[in-house]
């Protein structure tokens, strides 16, 4: 909308024309009128000077002076503008010339259509104004006549409320005297319901009549009907024959007609005990007789005892708790029936528990045990059911404690199963290394038999674990409990199963070793060497491997003590090494027996002339051997101390020993103490004391020295306990040199063989009569030639 | 522990037999019997002066042969048993080594010059050229039983009786009533040892043969215990425990120290296992029995204190009347010892097999060895032990 800039336009706006261009202006000169803000006015303020609204400027406002706005225009326009502002103005001014007419016209038309209508008007009322009037005339009549009927209708009104009173009364009255007669019959159409509530209807106002005789009687039957209704229902109740449904309504009618509820709880307690409890000897007779076979399987019978036992009892405890618990009543009722309740359903499930226990103690096989596990969570699960219908009592607690105890229970029978699959496996060795071995076939081969033992050992440890781990599997319910989470995983499976075992595996072996005083059927001595292989391979690999495996399959929580790896390992050693010292014993007892027996046997006095080497030399060299080729199938060769570029050709003589001439020399002059002493001082320093039974490093050469010390010891003291002749001495000299050419090869230091033979030939020559010994040469050729 | 032995000294024989003079209470007194096959043998008496410590040597010459075992009686100073080959030096002096020629184990009962009896207090080096010749009483050989390998007195005072085994039977003789019986046995069994037991008014000996050991009556001539597999080789030694009646030491060649108790030799009551070798020699102390001894042929002798098994389990019992003034006092004490069973020292003087120790029948802190190359050792029990035990 454009404002004239100015223009001659005389005459203030008036409030009926409607200014040009747009509707919002005669509302704008409307509030302007009636003095109120115009927003559109204050819009404008971009006037040009001069257009200050309600100024003698404002061409629409009221104070508007031509003059003072011509002369502004002229003051402040140039001709240019002059001109557009007069082209403006004066089609402004044709624009509401013509709309001037146009509204006159219009108003004109409108205001004669208004005079008809009013001239209408005044006709139609003056007819309404007369019949007004005759209505006015007939209400009167009316409330006169209406007046005198209610005066006389008086009376007889506040008979017919009294009748009607009396009616109602006698209506009850009948209801009342009928009563006996349709409680009767009510019980008659077993309609027990409909009593009840005619009963609980009538029941105060007969109590409250009761004084009166009539009501009295009546009372008498009515209470006499409902004892017996009680009684029906009772025995219905009792009956136990109708559903759950039937059962519901009969205790709630029950405890509507005022019966003890704590009677009516234990007898819905024990109606349920009956059947529970015929459930429960259902699932006995599935455990089979005593030291029997179950008759189900595992699962199946915790499956029956779940959807039968445990889902009915879950409906006992619902339709109970409906009944008595969550009504809305005294709250004495509520716990009173509530304990009932914890009560019987501890005693039943303690029964069920007892079963379900022994069921789980008759699960006995060591294999696959995914059946157990699938059964314990069934049995677990179904239970958290239980207990959530039935938060207090603490079957949930003890449902878990069967579990634990199944799973502590498991883990036991797998360790006995482990230790029995292991005595298994050294049975078969046993066997294999005792089986009578056929012609150009080769011994049993000892690194063969360890790697299998070895290797089914592990297997069974590993499927053992794979076997446990189904407890700790994340879709079991009760792998979340914090027993199976940490105390299962470390104390059960790490300690009581794994540790366990290694711990027997190394009970074991000492086992073998304690046995040394029996000569029949003792271990034989190749078993004993494979074991202490076996302990020592634990040591260095397979028992962290095994741990290592444990600990990552059951990731321990929690942070009791367990056995340190390192432990363990020294334990196994220990065992290794003991069993290693008991082969050489073992083995040097064999060589020593047979040597005992060569010299205690053989007349040394009147022996002939030697001309072979004794065959039992020769077996003791052939033992040695077969005992060296077996350690080394399991032991690695060891270190031995450099040896002489001829050790075989070493010579040496009866009196080869420096310390046995002096020590022997024959004297009958006493030496002083002293000297003895210091003598002994100095050969101290020339020869180290050798421990014959001593402990032997885990290497072939080690342990052949061991096992060639003790041979030699006992020739040694063998010899010292006999008499030798000429030929006697030549003998032993003989074998000597024998035993030299070939043991030395078989010990860590050759100079030990080489003392101990020079100690048997000096105690030899000691203990002739006649020592004459042979020459060298002539030994060297027979132990050639033989 | 290390101990510094308080006595060594050599003979110039190779030696296995040693024993103390059993009846001689007062000094420290040991005889020791030489191995020689070319020289005399000797038995060698041992005085210790253990004020002093000086060794009084004589010599008497075994010319029977040499001697592999000797016993003293417990009655009489002067009279020993010894168990001997019989010489055959001279044999070979003449080169007369016949075919026939057998080594023969023989035993007999000698009496020592009277003078020499309680020894003598010449200067050792008269000695030599003062030696002197035994008395035989009488031969206990019996060619029909075979060769002898040790006898033993009877430690009764009434009789002298010498229990003798020969290698297939042992033999049982009253030296004063000069007779003999034989127990019964069945096979042939080797024996290497045998003890007669101080109780029972020494009516019972225990002998060991191969790994076994046996118990008999004397009266009934019966076995009365019999331990099979007694050790896992051979039984070396036996020794009664002085105190208690049905305990027994045994020694053998699986290196072990058993102790029994023989009304159940199912099991040892305890085992030592601390020799490296055959333990030829285990004696129990005849005043306290808790202090063993065992020599082996690792050269080494161990003595233990088997305080458990003894007849003071609880420490040196202390009399009622002693106790009274300090009876808290005592007490108290008694709690605070740990009383275990313990090796109290190993001592390796010796450089040969040890065949034999014993303990002075004068000085029960006091015992000799000898090994093989003819080394005699005298050793004490150490010191802190001896007050440990006595206090």
């Amino acid at each position: 909308m454009s404002v004239p800039q100015g223009g001659p336009l005389p005459g203030p706006a008036e409030p009926g024309s409607e200014p040009p261009g747009g509707k919002r202006r005669p509302h704008g000169m409307l509030k302007l009128y009636y003095g109120l803000p115009d927003p559109a006015g204050e819009a404008r303020g971009g006037l040009p000077p001069g257009g200050d609204p309600g100024g003698p400027t404002d061409i629409n406002g009221a104070h508007f002076d031509p003059e003072v706005f011509l002369t502004k225009l002229r003051k402040e326009c140039s001709l240019a503008q002059l001109m557009d502002c007069e082209t403006d103005m004066v089609k402004q001014i044709r624009a509401l010339d013509s709309d001037m007419q146009t509204l006159v016209y219009e108003n004109y038309n409108k205001f004669i259509s208004a005079t008809d209508t009013i001239r209408k008007m005044k006709n139609d009322f003056k007819k309404m104004e007369d019949e007004m009037d005759c209505l006015a005339a007939n209400m009167a009549v009316i409330t006169e006549f209406s007046a005198r009927i209610s005066s006389t209708l008086q009376d007889q009104h506040e008979q017919i409320t009294k009748l009607s009173g009396v009616h109602t009364l006698l209506r009850k009255l009948q209801f009342l005297f009928e009563l006996p007669a349709r409680l009767t019959k009510c019980v008659e159409l077993e309609a027990y319901g409909q009593a009840v509530r005619y009963y609980s209807k009538a029941r105060s106002i007969l109590h409250q009549y009761q004084h009166m005789p009539s009501f009295q009687g009546i009372q008498d039957d009515c209470q006499k009907i409902m004892a017996n209704l009680a009684q029906k229902l009772r025995e219905k109740f009792r009956d136990g024959g109708s559903g759950a449904k039937d059962l519901a309504e009969c205790v709630e009618l029950l405890l509507q007609l005022d019966e003890p509820a704590e009677e009516l709880c234990d007898e819905f307690l024990s109606h349920a005990r009956c059947r529970l409890e015929a459930e429960l000897e259902a699932l006995e007779a599935e455990l089979g007789q005593p030291g029997g076979a179950p008759i189900t399987d595992v699962l199946e019978f915790i499956d029956r005892g779940c959807n039968i036992f445990v889902s009915n009892m879950c409906l006992v405890i619902a339709s109970y708790q409906e009944l008595f618990v969550s009504r809305e009543g005294v709250q004495g009722i509520t716990r009173m029936a509530q304990d009932k309740l914890v009560a019987f359903v501890n005693s039943l499930m303690e029964t069920y528990f007892s079963l379900v226990e022994r069921r789980i103690q008759l699960e006995k096989g060591v294999g696959d045990n995914s059946l157990l596990v699938r059964a314990l969570d069934r049995f677990h699960r179904r239970l958290q059911a239980l207990a959530k219908l039935l938060p207090a009592s603490n079957v949930a607690a003890e449902g878990t404690e069967i579990v634990v105890r199944a799973a502590k229970e498991r883990i036991r029978q797998y360790l006995l199963a482990l230790q029995s699959f292991y005595q298994d496996c050294l049975t078969d060795v046993r066997q294999s290394l005792a089986a009578p071995r056929l012609a150009g076939k080769e011994s049993p081969n000892l690194a063969e038999l360890l790697g299998t033992i070895s290797a089914s050992v592990l297997n069974q440890i590993k499927s053992v674990l794979t076997y446990v781990h189904l407890f700790t599997a994340k879709d079991i319910t009760f792998s979340n409990k914090p027993y199976f989470k940490g105390e299962f995983c470390s104390q059960g499976v790490r300690e009581g199963l794994i540790v366990g075992f290694i711990k027997s595996i190394c009970q074991t072996a000492r086992q073998f070793c304690e046995t040394t005083g029996d000569k029949g059927g003792s271990t034989p001595p190749a078993l004993l060497l494979l074991l202490s292989r076996l302990c020592l391979d634990y040591e260095t690999s397979t028992i962290s491997y095994i741990l290592t495996l444990t600990d990552e399959q059951f990731l321990v929580q929690d942070h009791s003590p367990i056995t340190p790896v390192t432990s363990l390992c020294a334990e196994a050693r220990e065992a290794a090494q003991r069993l290693l010292n008991h082969y050489v014993k073992v083995q040097g007892l064999i060589i020593s027996q047979m040597l005992r027996k060569s010299v205690e046997t053989r007349d040394w006095v009147n022996t002939i002339e030697p001309r072979n080497v004794r065959a039992v030399m020769k077996r003791v060299v052939e033992d040695t051997t077969s005992i060296d080729v077996q350690v080394g199938l399991l032991y690695e060769e060891g270190v031995r101390k450099a040896q002489s570029s001829d050790s075989s050709k070493r010579t040496f003589s009866v009196y080869s020993s420096s310390r046995q001439q002096s020590r022997y020399a024959p004297s009958y002059t006493p030496s002083a103490p002293l000297d003895t002493n210091l003598l002994s001082n100095i050969q101290k320093l020339f020869s180290e004391r050798i421990d014959i039974f001593s402990p032997v490093e885990f290497n072939k050469v080690s342990v052949l020295t061991g096992i060639i010390k003790i041979s030699l010891k006992t020739f040694l003291e063998c010899v010292r306990l006999r008499t030798f002749g000429r030929y006697g001495l030549q003998q032993i000299q003989v074998d000597c040199y024998y035993l030299q050419l070939y043991l030395w090869r078989f010990v860590c230091d050759e100079n030990l063989v080489h003392f101990l033979l020079d100690e048997i030939v000096g105690s030899t020559a000691h203990r002739c009569l006649d020592p004459v010994p042979m020459e060298q040469s002539v030994i060297e050729v027979i132990c050639e030639r033989g | 522990t290390y101990s510094i032995a308080d006595m060594i000294m050599g003979l110039e024989f190779s030696a296995r037999a040693l024993t103390p003079q059993i009846a001689e209470t007062d000094a420290i007194r040991f005889l020791v019997g030489t191995q020689s096959l070319k020289y005399d043998n000797q038995i060698h008496i041992i005085d210790f002066d253990d004020e002093n410590n000086i060794i009084n040597k004589n010599v008497l010459i075994h010319q029977a042969g040499e001697i592999w075992h000797i016993s003293a009686s417990p009655a009489d100073k002067g009279v020993l048993a010894t168990c001997y080959n019989k010489s055959k030096w001279s044999c070979v002096y003449f080169n007369t080594l016949a075919s026939d020629s057998k080594v023969m184990t023989c035993a007999a009962v000698w009496r020592m010059p009277k003078e020499l009896e309680s020894g003598s207090h010449e200067s050792p080096d008269d000695s030599s050229s003062n030696t002197q010749t035994l008395e035989l009483l009488c031969h206990l050989d019996n060619t029909a039983h075979g060769n002898m390998s040790a006898c033993n007195f009877s430690t009764a005072s009434a009789f002298i009786f010498i229990l003798a085994l020969f290698v297939n039977t042992p033999f049982f003789f009253n030296a004063q009533l000069s007779n003999s019986a034989a127990l019964e046995g069945k096979g042939q069994l080797k024996f290497t040892s045998g003890r007669w037991s101080p109780h029972h008014n020494c009516t019972q000996v225990a002998t060991a043969n191969d790994t076994a050991i046996r118990g008999w009556d004397t009266r009934s001539m019966r076995q009365i215990y019999y331990i099979e597999n007694a050790h896992g080789q051979l039984v070396r030694d036996l020794d009664f425990n002085p105190n208690k009646q049905y305990y027994l030491a045994s020694c053998g060649d699986d290196c072990k120290v058993k102790f029994w108790d023989t009304r159940n030799v199912t099991e040892p009551v305890k085992t030592l296992e601390e020799h490296s070798h055959w333990v030829w020699n285990v004696r129990y102390n005849h005043s306290h029995d808790q202090l063993v001894l065992s020599g082996s042929s690792d050269s080494r002798i161990i003595l233990s204190n088997m305080v458990s098994i003894s007849s003071e389990p609880f420490g040196h019992l202390v009399d009622d009347d002693e106790l009274s003034d300090q009876e808290d006092h005592h007490q108290e004490e008694k709690t605070k010892e740990p009383l275990q069973d313990s090796i109290i020292a190993t001592y390796e003087e010796h450089e040969d097999s040890v065949y034999a120790v014993e303990w002075s029948s004068a000085d029960p802190w006091l015992f000799a060895s000898l090994s093989y190359d003819g080394r005699l050792v005298i050793n004490r029990v150490p010191r802190a032990l001896k007050y440990h035990i006595l206090l």
